[in-house]
C-alpha cells in the first residue's frame, strides 16, 4: 500500500463516524472550485464584509506611513523615483513603462544575475493590487513588476500605485488576483516581531519601502 | 490486514519533538524559578495583548470572520480526502510533485533524499512547526546535511543550542540582551561592539545570512495553507526570509500537515484578516508569498509538497477533538493564558505549547504519552474568547481528562465522592464529619498530596458551625 | 415569586452564609425559597477532572431535583455554567437523550444570582448597605462561560455605602481552575500571587465574587499572607441591610 493511499485511507476510516458523512443539506458556498457541490455541506456563514467598498486612499496613504513605509504622490514617477534614489543605481523590470525610469542609472532585467541585482541600490516597480484597510501591496510578477528576485534584493523598494489599483479591503484584492501567478503580499518594510514581541523595521527583505500614489498630470 | 493499516495513527515514538522529557507541573515548577523568564513572558505577552487588542477592534466583523473561519475548517475537515486529492492534482499540473508522509520518520527520510538527489550539504530553512514537530533538523544533520534556520528567532534558538518555548516567537523566552550574547558569543563574524538595540540585532542577522541566501541552491518551508481548488500555497513571514527561500534557490520542498489545506482561493479572504491581527496584532503581515507550482524563469524550478500525516489523522477520529486541527498557528491562545504567561512554552515539553498544545499535542501522540497536558489549564476559557477559529479548547481539554489515565488514589476518592453526592443522607452525615477538618488546621498540616500543594501557599477554609441545610432545617 | 435554591455542595457545606444571603435577600425581595433537600452537587468537579461517567448520576439527580422548579437560581457562576454548558454532554455521552432534554429544559430555567435579579426580577437595586471598600474579581465562568457581565457591577453600585474600587487585571483567572490548584499547585500559586497583589493594590479591604470556590481561594492567599482583606460572597454584600450592618 502506498503512503498516499495509507494515508487518504486512514482520513476516511477517521471520518466514518455517521455524523461526518457527507450530508444533503444543500452546499451554500459561493466558490469558483469545480466539484465542491457534491461534498460534505457545511454552511459557510459569509457575513462579513465582501464590498465592493469605497476607496479611500488617504487611509491607505496613512496605513502605509504607520507600517513605516514613505509615500509620495504626483504624476511625474521618474521625477519622484529620481529624488529618491538620488545617484544610486536602480533595477527596473523589463514592462516598466518607460516614461517611468529615471533616465541614466538604470538597468533593465534582461536576465540579471542575483548578484547584479543585489548590487543595486533601489528596485522601481508597478504592482496589481493594493488594500486600503491593511496599507498592502501585492505583486503578481506581471512585467511591470518583474521577477520575485528582483524586488527582494536591493536595499530599496519603489512602488508606483495606480488609484484604479487600490481596493478597500482584502476580499475585493483577493477576487481580483490570479492565483497560478506567483503572488508578493508586502505591507512595510522588512520587519521582525522577534525581539520582545515588539515591531522593529529591517532583517531580510528591502528595509526601505517607498510608495508613489500616481495623480492624474 | 489492509484494515488494520487503514486506522488512523499517532505519531510514532522516538522520533520528532512532541513528547516532552517531564510531566507538566514538575517542568513548570522549574520554571516558574526562573524571575527572568517569568517577567519576559509577561513583558511579552502583555505587548501582545495590546497590539491584538487595538487592530481587532478596528475591524468591524471581526465575530462574522471567526465565524467564516470556523466553519471553512469544519467542511474542510469533513470533505479532507477530496481536498487533499484535488490539492494534489492542481500542484502537479502546474509542475509540483506530491509527496505523502504517513509519520515523521517518512517524512524526514522523503526529505533528505530529496536533499541528498540535489547533491548539496546545506539547506536554508523558514521556520515551520511542521518540521519542528517531525524533527527534520536532528534528521539532516544525523545525514550530514546542514539546516539553516533564517527566521530570526529560530536562528536565536538554533544559535543559543536552545527550544522553542512560542509557535509564534520562539524565542519569546529570552529578552534582547540575551539575544545579545547568543549572538556575540555564537555568531561568526559578528562584530563584537554589537549593542542590544533591536534594529541592531536584526541588522546583524541580516549581515550573517545574506550570503547564505544567496549561495544556498535548497530551501526547506512549511505552509500556512494550501488551496485545494488552485494548487497555491501560502507562506505567512516578516522579515524577508521567507520570501529569499521561497525565491532564490533551486529547490523549495514545502511540508504541509494535511490538515492545512482550504478548499478555495476565495477561502483566503478570511483567513488572510485572521491571521495576523489574531498572531502578531498587525492588519498584516509584512510578507505573504503565494506560489502554484513552478513558475519558469521565477524562483525554484523544482518544487516538492510533502503532505505528513504524524497523527493527524487520529485526532479527526475523535468527533470533539478534531476541532484542534481547525488551528491556523496564530499563537493568540498562548499570548492570553494566564498558565502559559507563567510557565512558558519549554514546561509543555511538546513543540506545541499553550492552551492549542494542550489538546493537540495529546491527541497526535495518545494521550497516554502526554497525560499531563489536559490538565494544564484552569479552564479559565480566554483561549476561546481569543481564538480567530472558535476552537472550543476549554472543552476539549475537559473531553481529553476523560481520556487520561487516572492516578489511583485520586480515582478512589473520586468515586467516593461520587457515591456520596447521589445519596442525601451520607453527604449529610460527611458535611457534619467535615468540622473535623479543623483538626488540621488552617495550614493543613500533615495532609497527603495532591492536597498538601494546595496548602503550602493557601489557608485552608475553617469549617462552618453548621451546614446550610442544618440551618435550613431549624429554621 | 417561588424560587428555587441550588446551594451548590461548596456553599452548602462550606460557605452557608453565601447560600443564607441568598434566602434572605430573595426574601427581603417579596419571594418565596424553597430548597429541595435532594440536591447534592452538580458534578462539575467529576467533569472537570475526567470523571464524566461518575457524573452522570449527579446531572440526573440535580434534573429530577428541579424539573418541578419554575425557577432555580445558584450562588455560582461555575455550578450554572456547568449546568448549562456540561450536563446535557454528560447526558448525551452517556446515551441517555432523554435525560439531555430534560437537563436542557431545566439548565434554561437556572440562573447565577446577578442574572436572576436583573435579567428574571428587574433589579438592579436591591436595597442594600454595605459601608466599605470592595473590589470584584469576576470569576472566569460568570465571565466567559455565563457572560454575565458587567451585572454584578451594576448591583454593587447600587449599594448604599459602598465604595467600589476597580481591580486591575480583573479579567485574569486567580489560578483556582477546581482540582488545577492541586494538580498544578505551583503555576496556580503563581497565578493567585498576582491576583492578590491586584486586589491589595486597590486599598479595598473586601473582595467579593460570585463563586464560593474562587472566593476560598483568594482569601485562603490572603488569610495565609495575612493581607488584612476580607473575601465576601457577592450575595453577602447585596443581603447586607442598615440594620445588619
Amino acid at each position: 500500500m502506498s503512503s498516499r493511499d495509507l494515508v487518504l485511507g486512514r482520513i476516511r476510516e477517521a471520518l466514518s463516524a455517521p455524523d461526518t458523512q457527507p450530508s444533503s443539506v444543500p452546499d451554500t458556498r459561493a466558490s469558483s472550485a469545480p466539484g465542491l457541490s457534491r461534498s460534505a455541506a457545511v454552511d459557510i456563514p459569509r457575513d462579513y464584509r465582501r464590498g465592493p467598498a469605497p476607496v479611500d486612499l488617504d487611509l491607505l496613504v496613512e496605513r502605509l506611513v504607520d507600517y513605516k513605509a514613505v509615500v509620495h504622490r504626483g504624476s511625474d514617477i521618474s521625477v519622484i523615483a529620481r529624488e529618491i534614489i538620488g545617484d544610486g543605481t536602480l533595477v527596473v523590470p523589463p514592462g516598466l513603462p518607460p516614461e517611468w525610469m529615471p533616465a541614466e542609472q538604470t538597468r533593465v532585467d534582461h536576465g540579471l544575475s542575483a548578484a547584479e541585482i543585489a548590487a543595486a541600490d533601489g528596485v522601481l516597480t508597478a504592482a496589481a493590487v493594493a488594500i486600503a484597510e491593511t496599507g498592502t501591496i501585492v505583486l503578481d510578477a506581471s512585467p511591470d513588476q518583474g521577477r520575485r528576485i528582483l524586488s527582494l534584493l536591493p536595499d530599496l523598494h519603489i512602488c508606483v500605485l495606480r488609484p484604479e489599483q487600490v481596493v478597500a479591503s482584502v476580499p475585493e484584492a483577493v477576487a481580483r488576483l490570479d492565483p497560478a501567478r506567483p503572488l508578493t503580499w508586502i505591507s512595510g518594510p522588512s520587519a521582525t516581531s522577534d525581539i520582545e514581541l515588539n515591531r522593529v523595521e529591517g532583517v531580510h527583505g528591502p528595509r526601505n519601502l517607498h510608495v508613489i500614489l500616481q495623480e492624474a498630470a | 490486514m489492509s484494515t488494520f493499516l487503514g486506522m488512523p495513527a499517532h505519531a510514532p515514538r522516538g522520533v520528532g519533538n512532541l513528547r516532552g522529557d517531564e510531566p507538566f507541573p514538575a517542568a513548570a515548577r522549574t520554571a516558574l524559578a526562573n524571575q527572568q523568564l517569568r517577567r519576559n513572558l509577561q513583558h511579552a505577552t502583555t505587548t501582545i495583548r495590546g497590539k491584538s487588542g487595538r487592530v481587532i477592534a478596528e475591524v468591524p466583523d471581526w465575530q462574522e470572520l471567526r465565524s467564516a473561519g470556523s466553519a471553512l475548517k469544519t467542511y474542510t475537515m469533513a470533505n479532507l480526502p477530496r481536498l487533499l486529492e484535488q490539492l494534489e492534482e492542481k500542484v502537479t499540473a502546474a509542475g509540483g510533485v506530491v509527496h505523502w508522509a504517513a509519520d515523521a520518520e517518512e517524512a524526514n527520510r522523503i526529505v533528505t533524499g530529496l536533499i541528498r538527489e540535489t547533491g548539496e550539504q546545506r539547506v536554508i530553512k523558514i521556520k515551520s512547526m511542521a518540521t519542528q514537530e517531525i524533527g527534520l533538523n536532528e534528521a539532516l544533520e544525523a545525514a550530514g546535511i546542514e539546516p539553516v534556520e533564517t527566521d530570526l528567532a529560530e536562528l536565536i534558538v538554533q544559535l543559543g543550542h536552545d527550544k522553542p518555548s512560542h509557535i509564534l516567537v520562539p524565542a519569546i523566552h529570552r529578552n534582547r540582551a540575551e539575544i545579545r550574547e547568543i549572538f556575540l558569543r555564537e555568531m561568526p563574524g559578528v562584530d563584537p561592539d554589537l549593542t542590544d538595540n533591536p534594529p541592531e540585532l536584526a541588522a546583524a542577522a541580516r549581515r550573517y545570512l545574506r550570503e547564505t541566501f544567496l549561495s544556498t541552491k535548497v530551501a526547506v518551508s512549511g505552509a500556512n495553507f494550501g488551496i485545494a481548488e488552485t494548487g497555491t500555497l501560502a507562506v505567512v513571514e516578516s522579515e524577508g526570509n521567507g520570501r529569499m527561500c521561497l525565491t532564490l534557490p533551486d529547490t523549495l520542498i514545502t511540508v504541509m500537515g494535511i490538515e492545512k489545506v482550504v478548499p478555495a482561493w476565495q477561502d483566503l479572504e478570511v483567513f488572510l484578516q485572521l491571521l495576523p491581527r489574531a498572531s502578531t496584532g498587525e492588519r498584516m503581515n509584512p510578507y505573504t508569498s503565494m506560489w502554484t507550482g513552478v513558475t519558469p524563469g521565477d524562483g525554484p524550478q523544482n518544487f516538492h509538497l510533502v503532505l505528513l500525516d504524524n497523527g493527524r489523522t487520529a485526532v479527526l477520529a475523535d468527533e470533539v477533538g478534531r476541532s484542534a486541527l481547525h488551528c491556523i498557528r496564530c499563537s493568540a491562545c498562548l499570548n492570553v493564558c494566564p498558565v502559559y504567561e507563567r510557565t512558558g512554552g519549554h514546561a509543555y515539553g511538546s513543540v506545541y505549547p499553550g492552551p492549542i498544545g494542550a489538546v493537540l499535542s495529546p491527541q497526535l501522540t495518545g494521550v497516554e504519552d502526554n497525560a499531563s497536558l489536559p490538565y494544564a489549564s484552569s479552564l479559565c476559557g480566554a483561549c476561546f474568547d481569543a481564538c480567530p477559529v472558535k476552537i472550543d479548547i476549554p472543552s476539549i481539554l475537559v473531553h481529553l481528562r476523560n481520556q487520561a489515565p487516572h492516578p489511583r488514589t485520586e480515582k478512589a476518592a473520586m468515586a467516593a465522592a461520587a457515591y456520596t453526592m447521589d445519596r442525601p443522607r451520607l453527604y449529610q452525615r460527611a458535611q457534619r464529619a467535615f468540622k473535623l477538618a479543623k483538626l488540621v488546621g488552617r495550614r493543613g498540616k500533615g495532609l497527603p498530596p495532591p492536597l498538601n500543594g494546595w496548602a503550602a501557599s493557601r489557608d485552608l477554609p475553617a469549617p462552618p458551625e453548621e451546614s446550610f441545610r442544618d440551618w435550613w432545617r431549624g429554621r | 415569586m417561588r424560587i428555587a435554591l441550588f446551594a451548590t455542595c461548596l456553599a452548602d457545606t462550606m460557605f452557608p452564609a453565601a447560600a443564607k444571603a441568598t434566602v434572605q435577600l430573595l426574601e427581603r425581595l417579596g419571594h418565596e425559597v424553597v430548597f429541595p433537600l435532594e440536591q447534592t452537587c452538580c458534578g462539575q468537579m467529576h467533569v472537570n477532572t475526567g470523571y464524566q461517567s461518575q457524573a452522570l448520576p449527579l446531572v440526573r439527580r440535580y434534573v429530577r431535583t428541579f424539573e418541578p422548579c419554575d425557577v432555580v437560581v445558584a450562588p455560582s457562576g461555575s455550578c450554572v455554567g456547568s449546568i448549562r454548558h456540561q450536563h446535557a454532554m454528560v447526558a448525551r455521552q452517556a446515551g441517555d437523550e432523554g435525560l439531555a432534554t430534560a437537563a436542557e429544559a431545566v439548565a434554561g430555567r437556572t440562573y447565577e444570582l446577578s442574572e436572576l435579579l436583573i435579567d428574571v426580577l428587574g433589579v438592579e437595586d436591591v436595597g442594600a448597605y454595605y459601608p466599605h471598600r470592595v473590589t470584584y474579581h469576576p470569576t472566569c465562568h460568570s465571565l466567559r462561560v455565563l457572560r454575565v457581565g458587567d451585572r454584578p457591577l451594576r448591583l454593587l453600585r447600587n449599594v448604599r455605602g459602598l465604595d467600589l474600587v476597580e481591580l486591575p487585571a480583573a479579567e485574569q483567572c486567580c489560578g483556582f481552575g477546581g482540582t488545577f490548584a492541586v494538580k498544578n499547585a505551583d503555576t496556580s500559586s503563581a497565578m493567585l500571587a498576582d491576583k492578590m497583589r491586584h486586589v491589595l493594590e486597590t486599598g479595598a479591604d473586601v473582595c467579593t465574587a460570585g463563586d464560593a470556590s474562587c472566593l476560598m481561594h483568594i482569601g485562603g492567599g490572603l488569610s495565609r499572607s495575612r493581607a488584612g482583606v476580607r473575601t465576601v460572597h457577592l450575595a453577602e454584600i447585596l443581603a447586607s441591610t442598615a440594620v445588619a450592618a
